[in-house]
């Protein structure tokens, strides 16, 4: 009976696994959306045309929304490392705590700083500076991202440390700790899918309103810059997704042969589309393969070995092979048809009818989601495929734990999972609600007559003025 | 002579624990005011007030977590496990907090609102209660075993950490207090200076019982502060705690705006003073030193690094940020 319940160590790693998807659903957004942001103001303040100002004012109200829900799931992050998994934390602070406390002192308080005179400054300021400070929340994103990157990707592929007292990892040499071999696939494929991410949900909300009413300049910018984004970017990630596959394939075998399906080593290896892994018999049942393709994007030549899991001690395989199979074509799959909507649109584009298709509109929203799900699916495959180790081949999971107590674990738990649903769940609905807004020309938020606040909605004299003699002055009579 | 780095992190978390409790301290204080402050007007004033910087406030806590991280892994890993529950029901109530406070404004039904207020008000409460708990529970000494905690699941919970948690709520109630009276004006500036007098004696008087009670309890403060010559060392801080309530008295009696704020954010500085000389030089009490705590000395050398670049220059725009919003906030005006 008692091994039908889950242990100390089953219930921490789904702790960690569900907190962590959670959080990592509002930088992805955010990381994409700030730099958005800035290449909206900026454009603003080039052309002094306020559909630039309106577009801006639209997605502000939502960045604030979901920045807030990413920096509170965000603690919980920073904290959980030391009551769940305080022998993991014990061991690898040498090396992990610098570079999180890089990130904060560079990162977080650049954000949170700024983040207040992006969100309430706009009139105290002016809108240079204005632009100074989201360009700074921009860049803050962005550093976040580099060494929270550094960190994992650190404990994927691990180099520059020596092994002292008490099992600790000891820095040798910081560069190398920081530049560790997969970092600089993992850092460009990450902030990429970010992009990607924001791409996808602000051409959908761009395409549903487009669908309402095609001659919306607010909803033609979101549609037209996402759709860039898309065609450009989209393939962009499928070379840089390849290069890390090459480098995961040298540095983490067993993670590339699980998100192949390979058990058996092999030359002219085929690249398996679909099938089911069965760790346990060795094989993988039900192939439709592609001969050979495998050997040719993992090691560039068709005839090319390629290891399989039995190459490996078992025990050192990931603990959910299906898992990191199935999550990885997921990924893949949703980055085609990223690639395909990119492309679409490139075509739709040069034939002029880029505004005035809704098969297209229709498939760029039912893609909104498309980002979300493929960067979950990804660090899935990264995450599950690195086990049954936190630092790779170095330190198990097993022995990083916290002496905690299975009930413990169980009610924190229980607590997340009732708070997180309850709490981003109605952080969610609301942003649904503000997507179904139509972006309105003198954006300024919620209807009059609710109490004055937040998010730029109120416009600052100094603005109404600049657009009264900006390329749209019909827009300032709507200004209160 | 050689530089002791761990003796300036030591010094540098304190600072950055102390600038959390403050910081943050007055806008969880904000929510804390919320049950006496009925009127939605009121509530959308006293939150306007931190909407532009509670989210700096509260990076000085993930820079105390990650410092101690960072620096103390020692400490990090058997204070956290010590403190599980009380932690992660404080995080969960930042959680709550923290998302109302861009939901509250724009709920759409007046359940909705009710809702968002209270998970405003409630998480402060909580969060603010947690976290003198937790201050209780560390002051109380943590069993560590090798190199991790050995205690049981409930040794947080005593009379004096619910009694710490308590001395936390009105102590940040009484920051907030004084922040409003500082950020406000007309008749809501005038029930603050009400708070703030009777937060202010309160928060005297926890301050003395629970003084008092760490030197009845424990061999190790009274020594700290009851024999000579270290009394005479510790002496200033009671003295001059004295003269502060003093000046804080008159401050309100006048009306100044500023100086209540001033003289309360005195009040947790000494008493940060004052556990400081009773923990000193304990980071884990009653075992564990900031030397036998600390990090790999190349680990404390390469963030000591940054720190000493990027810690002023944080400080220098937190301060442009406080000053860009300088000023009295008032009703259905919020940040334009």
């Amino acid at each position: 009976m008692s091994d039908l319940l889950p242990s100390a160590l089953d219930l921490a790693r789904f702790q960690f696994a569900f907190t962590v998807v959670w959080h990592f659903l509002f930088p992805a957004f955010t990381i994409g959306l700030a730099s958005y942001l800035a290449v909206l103001e900026g454009l603003w303040l080039w052309t002094d045309r306020g559909a630039y100002l309106d577009t801006y004012r639209y997605w502000l109200k939502i960045f604030a929304v979901a920045f807030a829900m990413g920096v509170v799931s965000g603690i919980v992050m920073s904290y959980q490392f030391g009551t769940n998994w305080s022998v993991f934390a014990d061991k690898t602070s040498p090396v992990l705590g610098p570079l999180l406390g890089y990130e904060v002192l560079t990162a977080f308080f650049l954000e949170a700083g700024f983040l207040g005179v992006m969100l309430f400054g706009l009139g105290r300021v002016g809108p240079r500076l204005h632009f100074v400070a989201t360009c700074f929340v921009a860049g803050g994103t962005l550093l976040s991202a580099f060494w929270i990157l550094a960190a994992n990707s650190w404990m994927q592929t691990p180099t520059g440390h020596a092994t002292g007292a008490d099992g600790q990892f000891i820095p040798e040499s910081w560069l190398a700790i920081i530049f560790n071999p997969s970092f600089p696939y993992r850092f460009a494929h990450t902030v990429t899918a970010a992009y990607l991410t924001t791409a996808m949900i602000v051409g959908a909300v761009g395409a549903w309103h487009l669908l309402r009413d095609r001659m919306n300049e607010r909803a033609r910018i979101m549609f037209s810059m996402a759709m860039w984004m898309a065609a450009i970017v989209a393939p962009m990630q499928l070379l840089i997704g390849d290069l890390h596959g090459v480098n995961s394939y040298h540095h983490q075998p067993t993670k590339v042969a699980a998100m192949e399906g390979h058990f058996e080593t092999e030359r002219r290896a085929p690249s398996i589309l679909f099938g089911m892994p069965d760790a346990d018999a060795g094989v993988t049942r039900g192939q439709i393969a592609i001969p050979g393709f495998a050997s040719l994007y993992l090691t560039h030549s068709l005839d090319g070995e390629v290891k399989g899991l039995k190459a490996f001690p078992k025990d050192t395989w990931p603990t959910n092979i299906p898992l990191v199979f199935w999550a990885f074509r997921i990924m893949v799959g949703l980055g085609m048809l990223m690639i395909a909507l990119g492309v679409a649109s490139l075509i739709l584009r040069w034939r002029d009818n880029l505004y005035d298709s809704p098969w297209l509109h229709r498939f760029a929203v039912a893609m909104g989601p498309s980002g979300l799900v493929a960067v979950t699916a990804g660090w899935t495959v990264t995450e599950a495929g690195r086990q049954p180790f936190t630092v790779y081949g170095l330190l198990r999971t097993a022995d990083s734990v916290a002496p905690i107590a299975a009930p413990a674990v169980a009610a924190s738990l229980a607590a997340f999972v009732v708070v997180y649903f309850v709490v981003f769940g109605a952080g969610i609905a609301y942003l649904f609600h503000l997507f179904r807004q139509a972006p309105e020309a003198g954006e300024h938020g919620p209807p009059q007559g609710q109490p004055v606040r937040t998010a730029g909605i109120t416009p600052a004299p100094g603005l109404v003025n600049r657009e009264t003699h900006g390329a749209e002055p019909r827009q300032a009579g709507i200004r209160p | 002579m050689s530089i002791d780095l761990t003796l300036i992190w030591a010094l540098l978390i304190a600072t950055a624990v102390l600038l959390y409790v403050v910081m943050d301290g007055f806008d969880l204080g904000v929510g804390i005011l919320f049950p006496a402050e009925a009127a939605r007007a009121e509530r959308d004033v006293m939150v306007n007030s931190v909407a532009p910087v509670w989210d700096g406030n509260e990076t000085w806590l993930v820079l105390g977590g990650g410092g101690l991280f960072a620096v103390f892994p020692l400490a990090y890993a058997t204070i956290f496990p010590a403190l599980y529950m009380p932690l992660i029901l404080m995080l969960l109530a930042l959680v709550f907090r923290g998302v109302a406070f861009e939901m509250r404004f724009r709920a759409r039904t007046s359940a909705g609102e009710t809702w968002w207020d209270r998970a405003f008000s409630w998480g402060s409460f909580a969060a603010a209660f947690l976290q003198g708990v937790c201050l209780g529970a560390i002051v109380q000494g943590i069993r560590v075993e090798g190199r991790a905690y050995a205690g049981g699941w409930w040794d947080w919970l005593t009379p004096f950490s619910v009694l710490t948690g308590v001395a936390l709520v009105v102590g940040y109630g009484l920051l907030g207090a004084c922040w409003l009276i500082w950020k406000t004006d007309g008749a809501l500036q005038a029930r603050c200076r009400n708070y703030a007098r009777v937060l202010g004696f309160a928060t005297l008087g926890f301050i003395a019982v629970i003084s008092l009670m760490m030197v009845i309890q424990s061999a190790a403060f009274r020594e700290r502060w009851l024999t000579l010559p270290n009394m005479l060392y510790a002496a200033p801080v009671p003295v001059l705690l004295a003269l502060l309530a003093w000046r804080f008295h008159r401050a309100l009696a006048k009306g100044e705006d500023g100086m209540p704020f001033l003289c309360a954010l005195g009040f947790f500085l000494l008493s940060y003073a004052g556990l400081g000389i009773s923990m000193w030089p304990m980071i884990v009490p009653p075992s564990v030193t900031i030397w036998q705590a600390a990090t790999h000395p190349s680990s404390q050398l390469f963030l000591l690094v940054g720190a000493a670049v990027l810690v002023p220059v944080i400080l220098v725009y937190t301060g442009y940020v406080y000053w860009i919003f300088r000023g009295k906030v008032r009703h259905g005006e919020g940040y334009h």
